[in-house]
């Protein structure tokens, strides 16, 4: 079993699609409000997804796939966040065009070429998760690019869309969604397959997020922004890994994923060498094995045969050893068929599904097998599984299980991958074709003429990496940049630099880091404007307050709205006095109170004398006023 | 591959700068082309026919990854075709599996949106209707009845007038004729209670149900209920004991049941809702299912007086119709001027709906008097819908009737118009044509109005939202 590979060798590429929620008020087709999600609802509503054809005449593969789970699809309403429309008994209003400035925005950001008139399309969505059964979206730019790591990462398209439901419960044939979430504007913007390592990947996620946050017209926090990434190695597939929420968790996901499909090449040629190559090739045969099963040790079965559901043992020709091929690392080929049974035979109870390999332990266990061998004729070079549950239920998971078999002749299935905790993904849903793309009826194009563009050009915030040349210029830490940037206090700092003269540094470092060290502490700082960020910087450019001082007015405004930062500053007992009336407080400062112990140190002695005085006199002297008479005085170095 | 000169449908709906950049670069409708423009991006996709309803300044792509754009013709620098490819849109056809077991019903197609495609240069969704395109859109019909259909004519409902209601009263008698099991109209909801009232009238006595059904969602959606109505109205004509007209649509909103409602008792009642179609003034005939029951049936009949199926029955097909007859909903200052058009035109009979009981103001009076002596009928019902039409209670409605209105009780104003146009199409005489108009066919007047007949519940309340939450919307 491999655990690692060599990402250049194995002709890793991989691309992004991150999808970011906007700052609008309303949602994208209706007027209901964006970004109210609860927990209860009022009502409910029951439905079902049929395939339909696209404007091209052909039923999308995935359409038919998700057709044969036949899911009761339950939607959660509450009248405060959702109405007719999300429910899909009203059509769509026009679409909000605030969405659509915060898109352009966005690719106007990326240097992309605007499209001239816009048109909503549908994408279906068979799982349920949209329930007209398609999401309305349409693409606002293409052909752009970033800066990234010296080269240029390239945006191929930037679309808009309605976000989906949030999935509740999903257990046998039914799926419950609230639909609060439904609805929201979001844009998606797709990379080129320009990345190269997992690495590469977590920091174009990264770059995303902060194109977007700056535009300042984006929505945070958890959910806010989502991505999937598309992986593939050489002569693999593209594979999609949907729902990243965290850019660190791209690395070890897309590192798995190339490993994955390193096996799956492997167990390929393993099949071929076997002569396996084409579906007729891969025979199965499925037998209700329900009597032998009567009366085995296992929870599970007699579950399912007091419930009056059967056990079906499907023989794979040729197939043995397969199941255990591995592919993720620590994973084999079985979880690849579980994965399949679970979603599309809608069989989940656990473990889901049994190979003759590694049946688990119970009483007489060789008896079961070699009763089902008998039973279904398996020889030495076949395989055989166990699948529970209702009878055609098992029969469709016997014929999925063939079909992956077929897949796996062919190297490695086009499939969406869903993220685990750990790094792991399981099966989702076959990968979707543009054949389930239709244009919406309902909406009429949207004309984005030359002006509109240029008015939001005029008024886009910079991009990330003009900050941070900027800001590094005024030696301030990327970290730092980036956290500001991320939080929303660029416009802050930018503007306290030009108002009160203040040098950037200390202004980014200050609002920056020294913010997230209060916030931590539960002070609630993003409660003060910029006007009162004006004032506390015009009382430091004043010398009326020192360095430190700065995070003490801060921290008193927050926590008192209402007070100005003088106010501020008289509450936080802070009133700066001359140097010769504070000196002679600490002419005779002692070493009384310290502990002598292994690590003593001249500079330790000086730490604790110098914390002793600035404790003294704080907010009368500046901190590093303090410490510069008692090395003087002390005859320390600096 | 054909040169696009000899495709005549290269420019559908491409008109002014947008069809001359696609002369210019010699492409068209379903080429497959890779067009550059003047910010150097380039779009390769399949050229869609253009909205004639859009502008004449963009050309709209369907790219290879399958999202529609419109590009400007005047930032186009470059375009030229790779390809070429119609689109053939087609439900996958098969045939429809005849089982000697099973009931025979006869589909009548009149247009509507049951099972659909989408047409690019309208945008609209065109009907696809054949056996083998149902069976290939909804194959679980074959488990219900043998199907055979007939194409009446494929007009939207609100096209749809006294011609079509002819021809499909004419249709349903021959099909009766030949033996059906059961009848089911497609037809666009938009005026399918007018069509439910019209062929309740023109015909009567039929051996068996006769079912009209639509979708609120077309069938070229996945959340469409077409399916489900589909189902359930074939179910309904093939095995249903109601020999009635009825309207088969969803009860609730979600994918649970379908309502049978009597032709001349329903009312669409919300504009995008599936659950639109409701029953006025009295109950549903009965829910359809798509399983059965404890007892075996897919139905639950909620009213036990109806017509019920035997074969050896003989329709009785009467399809007179006259067309000068209008319905006026009363507002304040209705101005009277409107009847003396309506007289002059030579109208035949006004259904008036009117407020409350069934009021108009006075000033209209002498303007109603002088119509009624030129042999005009006039009748009253409610814009409230539901309620009857009571007139001798306040002195206008008396004064009303003294003028010759005929109060219709509690018939609808839809139901009351087809049913005028249909005895006037048979009769001048005053007096048949009042005594024609006030005897019931089939429940357009009732004479007594249950307590859930009148159920428009009000959310908000309480015991409402508590009902809501409980059951399925
Ligand atoms: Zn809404």
């Amino acid at each position: 079993m491999i655990q690692r590979i060599d990402y250049d060798a194995a002709g890793l590429i991989s691309g992004l699609e991150v999808h970011q929620q906007l700052l609008t008020k309303e949602k994208t087709f209706c007027r209901c409000p964006a970004g109210l999600y609860v927990d209860s609802h009022d009502g409910e509503v029951l439905r079902h997804m049929r395939p339909t054809l696209s404007e091209l005449g052909e039923y999308d593969g995935t359409a038919l796939m998700e057709f044969k789970t036949k899911k009761e699809i339950i939607y959660l309403l509450n009248k405060s966040n959702v109405c007719t429309y999300e429910m899909d008994d009203t059509p769509p209003f026009l679409v909000n065009q605030d969405a659509i400035d915060v898109a352009i925005e966005l690719c106007l950001m990326m240097n992309m070429d605007i499209i001239d008139e816009v048109q909503i399309a549908r994408k279906q969505y068979l799982d349920g998760s949209i329930p007209t059964g398609f999401q309305r979206t349409a693409i606002i730019g293409v052909n752009g690019c970033l800066p990234f790591k010296g080269r240029r990462l390239t945006v191929t398209h930037v679309s808009v869309e309605e976000d989906s439901c949030r999935e509740v419960m999903n257990k046998g044939h039914q799926i419950v969604f609230r639909t609060d979430r439904l609805g929201m504007p979001l844009t998606e913007t797709v990379t080129g397959a320009d990345l190269r390592t997992p690495e590469e990947v977590r920091d174009a996620i990264l770059l995303c997020g902060l194109v977007a946050r700056s535009t300042r017209h984006v929505r945070t926090g958890i959910g806010a922004a989502r991505q999937d990434v598309n992986v593939s190695v050489r002569g693999g597939s593209r594979v999609e890994i949907k729902g990243v929420a965290k850019a660190a968790y791209a690395v070890k996901l897309v590192h798995n994923e190339g490993i994955r499909q390193v096996n799956l090449l492997r167990l390929r040629d393993l099949m071929h060498e076997r002569g396996i190559t084409k579906s007729d090739d891969i025979r199965k045969t499925a037998v209700d094995v329900g009597d032998i099963f009567a009366d085995a040790d296992l929870g599970f079965l007699q579950k399912t045969l007091g419930a009056s559901g059967k056990v079906y043992a499907v023989k794979i020709e040729g197939a043995a050893g397969l199941a255990s091929h591995p592919t993720q690392p620590d994973t084999t080929f079985l979880d690849e068929l579980s994965g399949r049974v679970r979603v599309i035979a809608c069989l989940d109870e656990q473990p889901i599904l049994l190979s003759s390999e590694r049946l688990p332990d119970f009483a007489n266990v060789h008896r079961y097998r070699d009763r089902v061998r008998k039973r279904l004729k398996v020889a030495d070079r076949d395989d055989f599984f166990i699948v529970w549950g209702p009878e055609a239920d098992c029969l469709t998971a016997a014929e999925e299980i063939r079909l992956r078999f077929v897949d796996a002749a062919g190297g490695v299935p086009k499939e969406t991958r869903k993220s685990l905790p750990g790094g792991y993904t399981t099966f989702e849903r076959i990968l979707p074709g543009p054949d389930r793309m239709y244009p919406d009826t309902d909406s009429p194009p949207t004309r984005v003429v030359p002006e509109r563009v240029e008015r939001l050009r005029k008024q886009l915030a910079p991009p990330p990496w003009e900050r941070e040349k900027q800001y590094s210029e005024w030696g301030v830490p990327l970290e730092t940049v980036h956290y500001l940037i991320r939080r929303g206090g660029v416009e802050t700092v930018e503007e306290v630099v030009q108002k009160t003269g203040v040098d950037g540094r200390t202004a980014a470092v200050e609002i920056g880091q020294r913010l997230k060290a209060l916030k931590r502490a539960g002070i609630p700082v993003e409660r003060l404007r910029t006007e009162q960020w004006v004032q506390i910087f015009d009382l430091y450019t004043d010398g009326r307050i020192p360095r430190e001082g700065i995070r003490a007015v801060a921290s008193v405004m927050a926590r008192e709205p209402g007070l100005t930062a003088d106010a501020a500053r008289a509450a936080a007992g802070i009133e700066l006095k001359d140097a010769s009336e504070w000196r002679p407080e600490i002419e005779g400062i002692s070493f009384d109170g310290y502990v002598v112990h292994k690590g003593d140190s001249a500079a330790r002695r000086f730490r604790y004398i110098a914390g002793k005085a600035t404790r003294m006199l704080r907010g009368r002297a500046p901190a590093r006023d303090v410490v510069s008479f008692l090395q003087e005085k002390l005859g320390v170095r600096s | 591959m054909t040169t696009p000169k000899d495709r005549s449908d290269m420019f559908q709906g491409y008109r002014g700068p947008a069809r001359a950049m696609l002369e210019k670069f010699t492409i068209g409708v379903w080429s497959e082309v890779e067009i550059k423009n003047d910010a150097g991006s380039v779009f390769t996709g399949v050229i869609l026919p253009r909205n004639e309803t859009c502008d004449d300044l963009h050309v709209v792509i369907k790219l290879f990854t399958g999202y529609n754009v419109g590009l400007a013709v005047d930032r186009i620098l470059d375009a030229r075709e790779v390809g070429y490819r119609k689109a053939v849109y087609k439900i996958p056809e098969k045939e429809f599996p005849y089982d000697p077991k099973k009931k025979n019903v006869t589909l009548l197609g009149t247009g509507g949106t049951i099972a659909s495609r989408l047409d690019y240069r309208t945008g609209a969704v065109i009907p696809a209707f054949t056996p083998g395109e149902l069976y290939g859109a909804v194959p679980e019909l074959a488990d219900i009845a043998n199907l055979t259909t007939r194409k009446l004519f494929g007009v939207f409902s609100e096209n749809l007038g006294p011609e079509n209601y002819k021809a499909l009263a004419a249709a349903i008698g021959e099909e009766v004729e030949k033996g059906t099991d059961g009848i089911v109209i497609g037809h666009g909801t938009d005026t399918m209670h007018h069509t439910g009232a019209i062929l309740s009238f023109m015909v009567q006595n039929s051996p068996v149900p006769i079912v009209l059904v639509g979708s609120q969602r077309s069938s070229d959606r996945p959340s469409s209920d077409a399916a489900l109505n589909l189902m359930n109205s074939v179910r309904s004509a093939a095995e249903c004991d109601i020999a009635e007209v009825m309207i088969c649509m969803f009860g609730p909103t979600s994918d649970k049941y379908d309502l049978l409602h009597r032709g001349t008792r329903c009312r669409k009642m919300h504009s995008s809702y599936r659950s639109t179609f409701r029953t006025i003034g009295d109950m549903p005939l009965a829910m359809v299912h798509t399983t059965v029951n404890e007892k075996g049936s897919h139905f639950e009949y909620i009213s036990h007086d109806y017509l019920p199926r035997d074969k050896t029955r003989k329709p009785v097909i009467n399809t007179a119709f006259e067309e000068k007859v209008t319905i006026q909903y009363y507002y304040p200052n209705f101005n009277s001027d409107i009847i003396d058009a309506l007289a002059d035109k030579g109208y035949k009979g006004i259904v008036i709906a009117g407020t409350g009981l069934g009021h108009v103001n006075r000033p209209i009076f002498p303007a109603l008097r002088k119509a009624i002596e030129n042999g005009m009928t006039i009748v009253m019902t409610v814009q409230t819908l539901w309620g009857f039409a009571q007139m001798y209670v306040y002195d206008t409605g008396r004064d009303l009737l003294e003028l010759g209105v005929v109060p219709l009780d509690n018939m609808l104003p839809e139901a009351a118009y087809m049913k005028l146009c249909w005895v006037l199409g048979q009769t001048s005489d005053r007096e048949t044509i009042r005594k024609m108009m006030l005897t019931p066919i089939n429940h357009e007047i009732t004479p007594r109005e249950p307590h859930m007949g009148y159920l428009i519940m009000q959310g908000g309340l309480p015991e409402v939202d508590e009902f809501i939450c409980k059951h399925w919307k």
